[in-house]
């Protein structure tokens, strides 16, 4: 379904460099923030990845002058997310690079990544994840619409994009409901793990990535004072953090025939039947 | 003393279990105004009252545009009530409805609450319920989406009647996002995933077959949830799913079936208050975190206990 004729459109994505999930994570108990090290690109953005590469690739790929522009905030290794997104495919980078952006709440973020979106010109669409698997707040996306003025068509469980209208279509859990939802651009689209399958970088896209532009910006640079985000910038304030004692550990029993009858038990000893 | 807006995306019908546990936590504070986004049903205002809250703001809803409706009744009731803390619901639309009027109107939006003090302090879980924070409000407007199961549902004593008040909204703007269609699920007996005191879950080793767990839910009264395997198998509905990127669950009682534990699965269900596990291998990590682990075939264990709490119950 490739038509050259489409008006190229200029794709942000958003990513983020969080801890991976698979390991131990920890809140710093002097900053109260979380420990960075050991960070990975959110598996839940390689979806958003994926749906814009889908998009272009369905709409006269590259060649047509589409863009996707993989961005993302943070100070230093944050930037491997972005790095990431180049070996998937995504034609550049852009990465606001700022010690300030430390202690950034979702509405801290939100203004610094909309700050952000503003500074690429005529931006048709902004792709993100369903959350991060840091957060977990899920709340960035919705606040990016509204800040930006696009519309909004969040936790997106399939895509489809009409060229000609420059109309999105996608499908959303709502409540009891499945709702199908239809939007123009401008829009800001975060998408499900339930989306797309999202592609390896193979090593061609590896070797092709070390030659696409990353571009640094700092606050200063898309219009941001110091003090509009950070943790003064930040509408929350986080006054303790603990981590939850382990689990006790529990009784293992091994069935020979009976085992039915103790979870039985078990559940009366607790009062729970 | 606080005032707190609670803020309901459909009120048009009993309140649920959730809703009644946001009434409960609103009545805590010095005064407590009900939204809904719809018009509020005669069993829902008999049920506010019995939270001791006697005001109430509807607005219906005319059926244009997704979500716009519902945001600008948020909005026109905080600005009307000036309360200074707005508890809503933690599923995704309520979520995202709090976090466009957070940057709106300079407020702070606290997720996965599970309480919030008379001093409007959030407590909430972190990093998947492996730690739990607290946090405020620096701007004076604290809005919280409430997970289910937090809080004790307790009706205070009746208001009498409650004041219902048409809330006037401005002149709405052409919707961005369409409705092009909805596909209604099938409704279930059982109570929802989010906010059953129960939950019986299936994993790989369900071998695409939830009859015995069907079986001790009906026992139990329980939801059934799933991994992501088990999904994405298509043994059972992706909205079954328990996890990171599926449903967290907070219940009383979790029992896991046929799942070995992987840190995705962990994250949806380790803040329940009891788990039980049962699977075939020895070496699942579900089992360190069980209060009670039994190695042994899902198929045999679930039809006996199902059998045993009927003849009890008998």
């Amino acid at each position: 379904m490739s038509d050259a004729s489409t008006t190229p459109l200029t794709i942000v994505v958003l990513v983020k460099h969080v801890p991976d999930v698979q390991f131990d994570r920890h809140i710093d108990q002097e900053s109260l923030r979380l420990d960075r090290s050991e960070s990975v690109l959110s598996e839940l953005d390689e979806y958003a990845v994926e749906a814009a590469l889908a998009l272009v690739e369905d709409n006269g790929g590259f060649a047509a002058g589409h863009q996707v522009i993989a961005a993302t905030m943070g100070a230093g290794s944050s930037v491997n997310s972005v790095k990431k997104a180049l070996q998937m495919g995504a034609s550049s980078g852009l990465h606001l690079n700022d010690a300030a952006l430390a202690g950034s709440d979702a509405v801290a973020t939100s203004k610094a990544l909309a700050a952000l979106v503003r500074h690429v010109p005529n931006v048709d669409l902004v792709v993100t994840g369903m959350a991060s698997t840091d957060a977990e707040t899920s709340v960035v996306p919705a606040q990016l619409a509204e800040l930006l003025g696009f519309a909004q068509l969040t936790h997106a469980a399939s895509v489809a994009f009409d060229a000609s209208a420059r109309e999105l279509t996608v499908d959303r859990e709502h409540l009891n409901q499945r709702v199908t939802l239809k939007a123009g651009l401008p829009a800001v689209l975060s998408v499900t793990d339930q989306a797309n399958d999202p592609r390896y970088p193979n090593f061609k896209g590896i070797m092709a990535a070390k030659k696409k532009s990353i571009e640094e910006v700092d606050l200063a640079g898309i219009g941001l004072a110091a003090q509009e985000v950070g943790a003064e910038g930040s509408t929350t304030s986080v006054l303790a953090a603990e981590q939850r004692p382990a689990r006790p550990a529990g009784t293992i029993i091994h069935d020979s025939g009976d085992a039915g009858i103790a979870l039985v038990d078990f559940l009366a000893a607790q009062k729970l039947i | 003393m606080s005032s707190a807006l609670v803020f309901f995306t459909d009120l048009s019908a009993a309140p649920g279990k959730a809703q009644r546990e946001l009434l409960t936590l609103a009545s805590r504070f010095g005064t407590a105004v009900v939204a809904a986004a719809t018009e509020i049903s005669a069993e829902a205002r008999e049920a506010i009252a019995g939270y001791g809250i006697g005001t109430a703001l509807q607005a219906a809803n005319p059926g244009r545009g997704f979500g716009e409706h519902e945001l600008a009744v948020l909005d026109a009731a905080l600005q009307h009530t000036d309360a200074d803390l707005v508890l809503l619901g933690n599923d995704s639309f309520s979520r995202e409805l709090g976090a466009r009027i957070a940057v709106r109107r300079n407020a702070a939006i606290v997720t996965d609450v599970i309480d919030v003090s008379a001093e409007l302090i959030a407590t909430k879980d972190e990093l998947a319920g492996s730690y739990t924070a607290s946090a405020k409000s620096t701007t004076g407007v604290l809005i919280a989406a409430v997970k289910p199961n937090s809080i004790e549902d307790a009706p205070a004593g009746s208001a009498g009647t409650v004041q219902v008040t048409d809330l006037v909204l401005g002149d709405a703007a052409a919707p961005k996002v369409s409705i092009v269609a909805v596909e209604e699920k099938v409704a279930s007996e059982r109570p929802s995933l989010s906010e059953a005191r129960v939950v019986v879950a299936g994993g790989r080793g369900v071998d695409g077959d939830f009859g015995p767990l069907e079986d001790l839910a009906d026992a139990l009264g329980a939801a059934i949830g799933a991994s992501r395997a088990a999904t994405d198998a298509g043994w059972i509905s992706h909205d079954a799913q328990v996890g990171q990127t599926g449903v967290t669950v907070s219940p009383q009682l979790y029992i896991s079936a046929g799942i070995s534990g992987a840190i995705q699965q962990k994250a949806g269900m380790q803040t329940s208050k009891y788990i039980i596990a049962v699977n075939k291998d020895v070496d699942a990590p579900v089992f360190d975190i069980a209060d009670l682990g039994i190695v042994g075939d899902l198929a045999k264990v679930l039809p006996q206990a199902a059998a045993e709490i009927r003849r009890r119950r008998a």
